[in-house]
C-alpha cells in the first residue's frame, strides 16, 4: 500500500485516476482504516486529501454555507455560526461515533462510505445540500441524495471525489432537526434516523418541508409524502399522524443485527414526529 | 463446581478485634501509579528480543469436517518461521480437571485450542503461524488451504436438544440418565438436585406460577484482548508471559497439552486487563509455546477483538423453566426448575453452579432442580462473573416478584418471609452458616431510594442474588527485610488491582507496621507452590488467609529471635501491637522489640525472617445482595433507561471499602449491560455477526447513572478477618431487577433476554393487540 | 512496501522514523517507539483505549495512519505526569479508585484531560457523553465520573 498526501486537487485527481490497482480516498479514516484492519479493504493506494485547502474550509457565502468534504466533525462543532444556521445538520454530525471519532471523521467520508445508517446524511439531504465533485473530467454538482447508490456504493466515477458541500440560504422561520434511534446513548449505529427541515410563514403554516430517513433502506431516502403531510398545515396532531404514516410507509428495511423490519418501520414514524417537533420549535425561535 | 471441598481444608476462626488498617481506605494502591502513567505491563506490552509474531487461522464455518490442511505455501513465504496444526499436538484422552469454577476435559481442551477432526464453531482455530512481522503472519494465514466438508449446525440450546438436531459429537451419550442411552445426544449431562417432596409442596400452595425464560450468550467483554508471549529454548524449557486468572493452572494445562514436565514450564502472570472468568482458560498459550519451539525464537500472540468474541468463552445461552408455589400468606411451599444450558462446542457449562445457586436465597422445604448441559456450535463457554447465576436469577426472581404481587405483599417483605438465614438447609447439601441476606433486604427497605417518587412509564424493581466463595490451594510468602519492611509474594492473581492492597493492609495489621511498609507482589509459578485459579470470588478471601498464615509464621520466627536474644523460651514471647514482648512478668523484664529492631538482629539469632503458607482454604463465606432499580420505558421506541440504581451486599468484612464499592458498581453495570443490550447474534450460517464493540453493546458512560452502594458486614466465621468473596454477587440481580422494574413501569413481564428496544416495543404492541381484542370481545 | 520517512513530535520530543504506510499511529507508538502506555482494545475505534492527542485533537490512534503524524505533535499517557508529579487527573483517578484492571485508564485519562481543556467545569452528563468513547468494563464508570469532577474542581482552583 502506498500513501500519498497531495496538496492540490489536480494532484489528487491525477493520483486516483492514474492508479491501476485499488485506490481509496482517506479523509478522517474512521471507516477506511477500520475496513483495512478487519480485512474488508486492501487498497494499493491511499490518497490523503486533508492537505488540500479547499477541502478544509468552512465559509458563510451570503447566508449559504460551503464546507470542505474533509472538515472534521469537531471543526464543524466548533463553528458557532454554522451550528446556529444548521442545527439539524449538526444533530447528525454530533452523533457520529465518539469524541475521538469526531476529531477525525468528516461529512464527506460519512457520505462516501455509503452506509445507509450514516448520521450526517439524512439531515444533509433534508437541507438540500449539493456536493461538488471533482474528477478527471472536471467539476460537477450533485445533490447529496444522488451520491450514494446502495450499501458501500456511490455514483462517483474512477478518480472522482467530493470536494465540498453547499447548503442553500434558508428563508426566515426555518428549522431542521435530526434524530436517530440507537440502543446505546452513544457509540452506536443508527437503527433508524430521521431528518426534518421545514419553513413556516408568519402565520405558522408550514410552507416548505423536506424529510429524509436513514437506515430503513439500501440508502438514505427522501420521503416526499412525509413532507407533503406537513406542508400547508400548522404541524398539528393530524399532520404529525400523517407524517408518521408516510415515514413508516416509505421504509423498506432489512432484518439485521441492528434491528428488525417491523421495528425500523414503526420507529421511523416515531422519530419523524419527534424530529418534526424539534424542527418546528427551531423554526419558531 | 470446579473443586470438591477438601476435608483437610484450612479455616482460621474469625476474631473480633480493634483494627488500625483493615477497613480503612489507603491513600495509594500498589498498582495504581503504574496504571495511571502507562507503565503497568500487560501481556501485549511484553517484547522479547528477536520475537516473532504469531497469528491463528480460524474456521469460517460453524461446523465442518477438516478433510485436509495444506500449509506448504505458508511455510514457503519468506519471513514465516513456523506453522502449526493439529499434527503438532498430541491427542489427549478423556481427563477432567478444574479450571476455575468450571471443569475442563483435556480431550476437549486440546481440540478447542486447535481443531483436530472437525471445526465446531465460527472462529475455531485450525492453524497458527509465526513470522517476522504481523503483516507477514497475516499474509501467511491466507496461504493455508483447508479443505472443509461443511455440515449442518445448531446454535440455539432448545434446537440442539431436539431429537432431530445435528449431533456435534457422535460419541457423546447423555450422562446422568439410567439406563445409559444408546443414541448419541447433544445433551452431555443431566443433573438433578432435590430436597423434600416437590409434589407435596405444590399441593400445599395456594398460588402456583410457572414461567419459561430464554437468555442469549453474553461475553465477559474485558477490554484487553488475550495476549501471550512464549519463549521455548533448546534446553526444553518454556517461559510464558500471559494475562491469566491462574498462572499455576495454566502451567499445568500447557504442560499437559504439550507433554512437558511441570517443572520445565514457567508462567509469569502479567498485569491483567480484565478477566471476569474469561481468562480462566488457555487459548493462545500452548500455540505460542509450540510456535516458539518450531520457530526457535520467542513468539508473541495477541488476539484481534473479533477473535476474542468469536473464539473465547462467552456464557451459556439458556432456556430456564421455573415453577414455584406459595401460600396466600406468602410462604413459598415448592420451588422447581429445569435449566437447559448450552456449553458451546464441548461439554461443561456453568450448569452445576446454576443448579446450586438457583433457589439459594430462600429457606425452602421442597425443591426440585433438573438441568441439562447441551453442546452447540458456538465457542466453548467460559466462566463469567457468577457463572450461570444471572440467568436462573432472571427466572426465579421474576417469578418471586409475580408471587409477591399475587399475594399483595411488598416484594421485599415477601423475600423477608422466605429468606435464607443461618441454619437454612440448602437443596444441594450444606446448611448455611451466618449470612447477611436478611440484613441486605432490611437495609434496602429502609433505603432513601425506596422513597423516590416515580413518574409515568417509570417503575421500580427488586431482585436478590447469592454466590459462594471458593477456597482451594493458596500459597504465599512473607519476607521481612533487613530494614523491617515486608514483602508479600502472593500466588493468586490480582484481577482488579484491589487484592494487592487488601493483602498489604492485612499483613500490615498482623505485623503492626504501617501500610506503606508492606509491598505485595505477584509471584510467578517458580516463586511459590501451586495456587488455584483466581475464580469464585476467592482472590482476596483465600489469598488473605494465606497471607495471614505466612505472616503469623514470620511473627513466630520473630518471637523466636526475641527469645534467643532474651535467652528465654519462644513460648515466653508474645506478639502484640507490632512488638515482641515478654509473655508475662515472670519471664523477665525486657524492652519490647519492634519489627525493625528484630530485623536488625535476625542474622545473628537464626537468619532471615520469612513465613510461608501452602494451604487449602476451606470453601465458605457465601455472599448475598439486594438490588433496587428504577427504570423509565419509552413506550414508542421500547427503550429502557436506568434512572436510579442501589445495591446492598454483605462483604463479611470490607478490608478496602471503597474498592469494594467499585467492584459492586462494576458488577451492577455489567449486569445492566446483560439485561438491556448485550447478546451474541448469529446468522443462519452460524457465523457470529456482532464480533466487535460497536455491535456487541457493552454499556458506555452515558448509558448508566451513579450506582449507590451499601456494604453490610456479617463476618465469615472461618476467616480471621471475617472476609467473604464479593466479586460475583453484584452481577446476578440486575437482569431480574430490571425485568421487574419494566413490569412495574408498563405492566409487561419480559422473559426473553436481552430486554432490548425491539423486544420491549414488540411486547407493548402485542399487548395493545390483545387489549384491543379483549375490548372487541367485551363489546360483542 | 516502501517505508516512508516520518518526522513527528511525541510528548515534546522530536522523533524520526521509517514507517510502513499500513501501520497505524498506535502501531508506531507501541511497536516502533516502544511506548506501551497507549493500549489496544479493539483496533476499530470502538473502545478508546488507544486515545492520544494529535495536534490538540483527541483521536483514537488506531484510526490514524502513522504516516499522518508527519509534521504533527502527539501527546500520550507517557507525557502526562511531570516527573514524579502526577497530573491532577492521575491523582484523582487513584484517590477515587477510578481504575481497577487499568487497561482503559491511559485512554480515559487522555480523554478526560482533553475534556477539561475544552470545558473546565463539565456537568455529570457532559462528562458521561464525552467519555462515551472510552469503554471501561470494571468500574461501571461511577468513580471515573467522580474523579473527573474532583480533578476539574481542583484545576479550577476550588
Amino acid at each position: 500500500m502506498r500513501y500519498e498526501a497531495p496538496e492540490t486537487l489536480d494532484a489528487a485527481v491525477g493520483l486516483l485516476a492514474g492508479e491501476s490497482g485499488q485506490a481509496r480516498v482517506l479523509a478522517g479514516g474512521t471507516d477506511v482504516l477500520v475496513q483495512i484492519h478487519t480485512d474488508r479493504a486492501d487498497p494499493d493506494l491511499i490518497v490523503d486529501i486533508k492537505k488540500i485547502t479547499e477541502l478544509r474550509d468552512i465559509a458563510d457565502e451570503d447566508g449559504a454555507w460551503r464546507f470542505g468534504a474533509a472538515v472534521t466533525g469537531k471543526e464543524m462543532m466548533d463553528n458557532a455560526a454554522f451550528n446556529a444556521a444548521w442545527p439539524g445538520v449538526m444533530d447528525g454530525v454530533r452523533l457520529i461515533g465518539s469524541v475521538q471519532v469526531r476529531g477525525r471523521a468528516t461529512v464527506g467520508g460519512n457520505l462516501c462510505n455509503a452506509s445507509p445508517a450514516a448520521d450526517s446524511v439524512p439531515p444533509m439531504i433534508a437541507a438540500r445540500a449539493i456536493a461538488t465533485v471533482i474528477g478527471p473530467d472536471g467539476r460537477r454538482e450533485v445533490p447529496v441524495e444522488d451520491i450514494v447508490t446502495g450499501p458501500g456504493k456511490t455514483s462517483l466515477g474512477k478518480g472522482e471525489f467530493v470536494v465540498s458541500f453547499q447548503l442553500p440560504k434558508r428563508p426566515p422561520n426555518s428549522g431542521d432537526a435530526y434524530l436517530r434511534f440507537t440502543p446505546r446513548t452513544e457509540m452506536d449505529i443508527a437503527v433508524v434516523g430521521c431528518a426534518v427541515n421545514l419553513t413556516l410563514d408568519d402565520a405558522g403554516t408550514c410552507t416548505d418541508a423536506r424529510v429524509a430517513l436513514g437506515a430503513v433502506a439500501a440508502r438514505a431516502l427522501v420521503v416526499d409524502d412525509a413532507a407533503k403531510a406537513l406542508i400547508g398545515t400548522k404541524v398539528d396532531d393530524a399532520a404529525m399522524e400523517a407524517l408518521a404514516a408516510a415515514a413508516s410507509a416509505a421504509c423498506s428495511p432489512i432484518d439485521d443485527k441492528r434491528g428488525t423490519i417491523e421495528y425500523r418501520t414503526e420507529v421511523a414514524g416515531v422519530l419523524a414526529q419527534r424530529a418534526a417537533a424539534i424542527a418546528l420549535e427551531r423554526a419558531k425561535s | 463446581m470446579g473443586k470438591a471441598p477438601s476435608p483437610f481444608a484450612t479455616k482460621i476462626p474469625y476474631e473480633k478485634k480493634d483494627l488500625k488498617i483493615v477497613g480503612s481506605n489507603p491513600t495509594s494502591r500498589g498498582d495504581a501509579v503504574d496504571k495511571v502513567t502507562g507503565r503497568a505491563r500487560y501481556a501485549s506490552d511484553i517484547t522479547l528480543p528477536g520475537q516473532l509474531i504469531g497469528r491463528v487461522l480460524r474456521s469460517p464455518h460453524a461446523r465442518a469436517n477438516i478433510l485436509s490442511i495444506d500449509i506448504s505455501a505458508a511455510e514457503a513465504l519468506p519471513g514465516v518461521k513456523a506453522v502449526v496444526t493439529r499434527d503438532d499436538f498430541p491427542d489427549m484422552a478423556v481427563e477432567h480437571a478444574a479450571s476455575g469454577e468450571l471443569m475442563v476435559n483435556f480431550r476437549d481442551v486440546t481440540r478447542n485450542m486447535m481443531a483436530r477432526e472437525n471445526v465446531l464453531y465460527d472462529g475455531h482455530p485450525v492453524a497458527a503461524v509465526a513470522a517476522t512481522s504481523d503483516a507477514i503472519a497475516r499474509a501467511a494465514l491466507k496461504l493455508i488451504k483447508v479443505d472443509y466438508e461443511v455440515l449442518p449446525h445448531v446454535i440455539d440450546v432448545r434446537d440442539a436438544m431436539k431429537p432431530d438436531a445435528p449431533i456435534l459429537h457422535e460419541d457423546q451419550f447423555t450422562k446422568g440418565v439410567e439406563p445409559k442411552p444408546t443414541k448419541p445426544s447433544n445433551i452431555a449431562a443431566r443433573l438433578e438436585s432435590k430436597l423434600g417432596d416437590i409434589e407435596k409442596g405444590f399441593a400445599e400452595a395456594d398460588i402456583i406460577i410457572e414461567r419459561e425464560f430464554n437468555t442469549k450468550p453474553v461475553h465477559q467483554g474485558y477490554i484487553e484482548p488475550q495476549a501471550s508471549v512464549a519463549n521455548y529454548t533448546e534446553g526444553g524449557l518454556a517461559e510464558v508471559w500471559t494475562g491469566t486468572q491462574g498462572h499455576f493452572v495454566f502451567r499445568a494445562q500447557i504442560a499437559k497439552l504439550l507433554e512437558m514436565d511441570l517443572s520445565k514450564v514457567k508462567v509469569i502472570p502479567t498485569e491483567l486487563g480484565g478477566g471476569f472468568g474469561g481468562k480462566n482458560n488457555v487459548y493462545l498459550e500452548p500455540l505460542a509455546v509450540m510456535l516458539s519451539k518450531k520457530g526457535k525464537r520467542p513468539v508473541k500472540m495477541v488476539m484481534d477483538r473479533d477473535e476474542v468474541f468469536r473464539a473465547t468463552g462467552p456464557t451459556s445461552g439458556t432456556n430456564v423453566k421455573v415453577k414455584m408455589g406459595c401460600t396466600k400468606a406468602g410462604r413459598i411451599t415448592a420451588a422447581q426448575a429445569e435449566l437447559n444450558y448450552q456449553s458451546g462446542a464441548y461439554a461443561g457449562s456453568s450448569l452445576p453452579l446454576a443448579t446450586i445457586t438457583v433457589f439459594t436465597r430462600y429457606d425452602l422445604e421442597n425443591v426440585s432442580v433438573v438441568g441439562h448441559d447441551v453442546t452447540t456450535n458456538r465457542p466453548k463457554v467460559a466462566a463469567y462473573r457468577a457463572p450461570g447465576a444471572p440467568m436462573v436469577a432472571f427466572g426465579v426472581e421474576t417469578v418471586v416478584d409475580e408471587m409477591a404481587r399475587e399475594c399483595g405483599i411488598d416484594p421485599i417483605d415477601f423475600r423477608l418471609l422466605n429468606a435464607a438465614k443461618e441454619g437454612t438447609q440448602t437443596h444441594f447439601g450444606p446448611k448455611l452458616g451466618p449470612i447477611g441476606y436478611i440484613q441486605t433486604l432490611e437495609r434496602a427497605k429502609a433505603h432513601a431510594h425506596m422513597k423516590e417518587k416515580l413518574g409515568p412509564n417509570q417503575g421500580r424493581g427488586i431482585a436478590t442474588g447469592f454466590w459462594f466463595t471458593l477456597g482451594a490451594e493458596t500459597s504465599a510468602t512473607v519476607n521481612v527485610g533487613e530494614d523491617g519492611t515486608a514483602t508479600l509474594i502472593f500466588g493468586t492473581v490480582d484481577v482488579t488491582g484491589g487484592s494487592r492492597s487488601a493483602f498489604a493492609m492485612i499483613v500490615a495489621e498482623e505485623l503492626g507496621i504501617p501500610f506503606e511498609k508492606v509491598r505485595t507482589m505477584s509471584g510467578d509459578t517458580s516463586a511459590l507452590g501451586f495456587n488455584f485459579m483466581t475464580a469464585g470470588s476467592r482472590g482476596t478471601a483465600a489469598g488473605s488467609m494465606a497471607a495471614v498464615t505466612a505472616t503469623r509464621k514470620a511473627i513466630a520466627r520473630m518471637c523466636e529471635i526475641a527469645a534467643r536474644k532474651w535467652e528465654v523460651e519462644p513460648d515466653q514471647v508474645v506478639w502484640e501491637d507490632g512488638m515482641a514482648r515478654p509473655a508475662g512478668a515472670n519471664v523477665g523484664d525486657f524492652a519490647p522489640m519492634s519489627v525493625v529492631e528484630l530485623a536488625k538482629e535476625a542474622a545473628w539469632f537464626g537468619g532471615t525472617i520469612a513465613g510461608h503458607a501452602e494451604i487449602n482454604v476451606a470453601q465458605g463465606g457465601p455472599g448475598f445482595g439486594t438490588h433496587i432499580v428504577d427504570v423509565e420505558v419509552d413506550r414508542r421506541t421500547g427503550a429502557v433507561k436506568i434512572l436510579r440504581y442501589t445495591l446492598i451486599q454483605d462483604a463479611g468484612k470490607a478490608v478496602y471499602p471503597e474498592f469494594i464499592e467499585g467492584q459492586f458498581q462494576g458488577g451492577a453495570v455489567q449486569g445492566i449491560g446483560t439485561a438491556l443490550n448485550e447478546e451474541y447474534i448469529y446468522n443462519d450460517k452460524g457465523v457470529l455477526e456482532n464480533a466487535g464493540f460497536l455491535d456487541y453493546r457493552i454499556p458506555v458512560a452515558s448509558d448508566v447513572p451513579f450506582i449507590n452502594t451499601e456494604i453490610v458486614e456479617v463476618p465469615n466465621p472461618d476467616h480471621p478477618y471475617g472476609v467473604r468473596g464479593i466479586g460475583e454477587v453484584p452481577i446476578i440481580p440486575p437482569l431480574p431487577a430490571i425485568a421487574n422494574a419494566i413490569h412495574d413501569a408498563i405492566g409487561i413481564r419480559m422473559r426473553d433476554h436481552p430486554m432490548s428496544p425491539p423486544k420491549v416495543l414488540k411486547a407493548l404492541k402485542d399487548r395493545m393487540i390483545e387489549d384491543a381484542a379483549a375490548q372487541g370481545t367485551a363489546a360483542e | 512496501m516502501a517505508k516512508q520517512h516520518v518526522t513527528t513530535t511525541v510528548n515534546g520530543d522530536a522523533v524520526e522514523l521509517l514507517c510502513d504506510p499500513t501501520q497505524t499511529l498506535l502501531d508506531v507508538l507501541r511497536d516502533e517507539l516502544d511506548m506501551k502506555g497507549t493500549k489496544e482494545g479493539c483496533g476499530t475505534g470502538d473502545c478508546g483505549a488507544c486515545s492520544v492527542v494529535l495536534d490538540d485533537v483527541l483521536v483514537c490512534s488506531c484510526l490514524v495512519l502513522g504516516v499522518e503524524a508527519n509534521g504533527k505533535s502527539v501527546e500520550t499517557i507517557e507525557g502526562m505526569a511531570e516527573g514524579e508529579d502526577l497530573h491532577p487527573l492521575q491523582r484523582k483517578f487513584i484517590d477515587h479508585i477510578a481504575l481497577q484492571c487499568g487497561i482503559c485508564t491511559p485512554g480515559l485519562l487522555i480523554a478526560s484531560k482533553a475534556l477539561l481543556e475544552e470545558n473546565p467545569d463539565p456537568t455529570e452528563s457532559e462528562i458521561r457523553y464525552w467519555l462515551a468513547g472510552n469503554l471501561c468494563r470494571c468500574t461501571g464508570y461511577h468513580k471515573i465520573i467522580e474523579a473527573v469532577q474532583d480533578a476539574a474542581a481542583e484545576m479550577r482552583g476550588n
